[in-house]
């Protein structure tokens, strides 16, 4: 019984402090604004959405990674799962929660964009470091 | 003896902690979050300890146990200080520090009395079942401080981004951990599995730290409105 509560309490807890974290790194990407470049390249105009998310992670896939861009990703990554999974259950149901579901999984679409555009930086010094060496 | 996955989380583990310390010197932070990085450095050294205990007298030993538990036990009382400090930024403003330190004290000296009165009912080995008593009850205790430390975050509009980013991610480890916890006495059938997953939960806290002392920047501000999973 004890260990039933402790339990429900924790994974709940868990779920909060998941969803708050990934929201504090979204929102740290959110006031970068996207290059031109990386608008064309990822097809995202003005207001991301969700869709874009699955095809800027394939651009990101191209790049070489930066060690410090994988944690954010990562977590990223399994925050849109589970945005998925709410969006096809629980959000079918609350017509409120559809519309909070669709927003955050635009806001990874734009956080997976900002990280594109730094790993495109990155690879870029990278390649000028080379050609002076 | 180790499985070579054991090995990689071990090393990736020992890596990381000790990442977040010299990313903490690199930034200059280390005296600012000295108890988390504390923490770390007793991280380091328990798992180095471990390492030796293991290799010398292996998994199934009683000195490993013995050794496991007792620095165990340091080991959250260390993070119980860490999560108290993280307390004493939050509510900085108010100068409450004093009644902060009597607070954690009594807190601390009220979860030992608990645990020896558990044991104290039905244990023969009775300092070693105390030590592990005690680590399970802060781990617990720990988890709900930092769900109210999470409130007074959300309630006071605190806008640091590195203290945002160090609460939450102590939050997602002490949840991740009495979930563990709990599913395996509920299930005692999923301990093979729970076994394998505690050392991962172990990587992530490190991880995460390192993640934001070396990244956010410590004037780096956030609305904590929009973090919060409830529209406020």
């Amino acid at each position: 019984m004890m260990a039933g509560v402790i339990f429900a309490f924790s994974a709940a807890a868990l779920l909060q402090f998941f969803v708050s974290y990934c929201r504090s790194l979204i929102a740290a990407s959110s006031k970068q604004v996207l290059s031109a470049e990386v608008k064309d390249v990822t097809g995202i105009q003005r207001i991301p959405s969700g869709d874009d998310f699955r095809r800027v992670m394939q651009l990101l896939q191209l790049c070489p990674e930066r060690p410090e861009d994988r944690n954010s990703v990562q977590a990223i990554g399994a925050y849109f799962r589970l945005l998925n999974f709410l969006r096809s259950t629980v959000a079918r149901l609350v017509p409120s929660m559809h519309a909070w579901t669709e927003s955050e999984r635009g806001q990874c679409a734009y956080f997976a964009a900002v990280t594109l555009e730094r790993r495109i930086s990155f690879s870029r010094d990278m390649l000028a470091q080379q050609m002076d060496a | 003896m180790l499985s070579p996955a054991d090995w990689m989380i071990w090393s990736l583990a020992t890596l990381f902690e000790a990442a977040v310390v010299v990313c903490s010197v690199h930034r200059k932070v280390f005296r600012r979050y000295f108890f988390l990085n504390l923490y770390m450095l007793f991280n380091v050294l328990v798992s180095l300890g471990r390492f030796q205990v293991l290799i010398h007298q292996g998994r199934s030993s009683v000195e490993y146990r013995y050794f496991y538990f007792y620095s165990d036990a340091l080991l959250t009382i260390v993070l119980f200080f860490a999560l108290i400090s993280l307390y004493s930024f939050v509510f900085q403003e108010l100068q409450l520090e004093r009644y902060l330190r009597l607070g954690a004290v009594l807190v601390l000296a009220g979860t030992a009395w608990f645990s020896y009165a558990v044991v104290n009912q039905s244990s023969a080995r009775m300092l070693t079942h105390f030590a592990f008593e005690l680590s399970q009850n802060l781990y617990f205790i720990g988890l709900v401080l930092t769900y109210a430390l999470w409130g007074a975050i959300l309630k006071l509009r605190e806008t640091r981004v590195l203290l945002v980013q160090l609460v939450l991610s102590l939050g997602v480890y002490f949840s991740a951990y009495a979930a563990s916890y709990a599913i395996s006495n509920l299930r005692p059938n999923l301990f093979s599995y729970i076994y394998l997953l505690v050392p991962i939960i172990g990587c992530l806290l490190p991880l995460a730290w390192a993640y934001a002392i070396w990244r956010v920047p410590e004037e780096a501000r956030l609305a904590p409105a929009r973090l919060a999973v409830v529209p406020r």
